[in-house]
């Protein structure tokens, strides 16, 4: 940190010279944008592992748990009403929770807002949010890694299995909605092929 | 990260603070942001980058004591890049003066 001299002057302190010297992104400890945003493909089922259950309350004081949207595929967004890269996403899932909620999908938003409802139930009236939005606390961050950057989000298949994640705006809106078709579609192939009955009819 | 004076009403501005004691912090001055442009807003953003500096002007009281002393302060501040933010965190200032 800086060292302060000061002299009097008519009664007046005045700090000398330069005071506190920031370096604006490099020093923060979390740093490393850029090349550390993930781009991931959707894992290979061995490979996933269980999303971490948890249970937070959504804008009408309902209790919501994760496990409640088991056998769904699930699009799990951490964001914040000061998040501008998470603001880009938003209106892409506004538009996937419609076009596949049919066919057994979710997207759950997250909000990491230290303001609580008093932030987020404007933007979710304003923005006119079609999907579920719950408010995080330091609990669901820990256990999901620190949620050191926003947006992160994960697409969750059927059997509440991590299939991918993404830090920051790392996947576009087509590539998005080719891995949430490509998760729906396995797990239908999945428990048709699973069913005696269906498979016997082929 | 923001500066002082965001551009848009969302963003969480840069802010520095301090105790109210030994010393007033008469005035935070700032320095001159930048106007930068990211993907993720239609219109620039007012942003600090790089190394920069705030200086603050500080007022003794009449019944401050000569000699050694901490002031102790608060910055409060927010980045992001064209992907991603990272959240708001607030950091503790203790600097170390000699008042005269």
């Amino acid at each position: 940190m800086g060292l302060l001299k000061l002299s009097r002057a008519a009664g007046l302190w005045v700090a000398l010279g330069g005071f506190l010297v920031w370096t604006a992104c490099s020093n923060i400890p979390e740093a490393g944008f850029g090349p550390r945003s993930v781009k991931a493909a959707v894992k290979p089922d061995k490979e996933r592992k269980s999303a971490p259950e948890f249970a937070l309350k959504d804008s009408n004081g309902q209790t919501v748990h994760l496990t409640d949207y088991k056998g769904k595929v699930v699009l799990l967004d951490f964001w914040a009403t000061w998040c501008g890269p998470c603001k880009v996403e938003i209106p892409w899932f506004i538009e996937f929770e419609q076009q596949f909620k049919n066919r057994g999908f979710a997207v759950i938003g997250v909000s990491m807002d230290e303001e609580g409802w008093d932030a987020v139930k404007p933007y979710i009236d304003d923005h006119k949010i079609n999907y579920r939005v719950l408010l995080g606390n330091e609990q669901v961050s820990d256990i999901y890694g620190g949620l050191d950057s926003l947006p992160t989000t994960l697409l969750i298949d059927r059997q509440g299995k991590i299939a991918s994640v993404h830090i920051g705006l790392s996947l576009g809106k087509e590539e998005f909605r080719d891995d949430i078709d490509h998760l729906l579609g396995a797990s239908s192939a999945n428990l048709s092929n699973s069913d005696p009955l269906l498979t016997a009819a082929k | 990260m923001n500066s002082n004076t965001p551009s848009e009403e969302y963003l969480i501005p840069l802010k520095l603070t301090w105790a109210k004691e030994p010393l007033q912090a008469e005035q935070v001055i700032y320095p001159k942001p930048q106007s930068e442009k990211y993907d993720f807003s239609p219109t620039p953003l007012s942003v600090f980058s790089g190394n920069f500096e705030i200086v603050t002007k500080f007022k003794a009281p009449a019944d401050a004591r000569n000699g050694p002393a901490i002031m102790n302060g608060k910055l409060r501040y927010q980045a992001c890049n064209n992907k991603e933010c990272l959240a708001p965190r607030t950091v503790e200032i203790a600097v170390t003066l000699d008042i005269q």
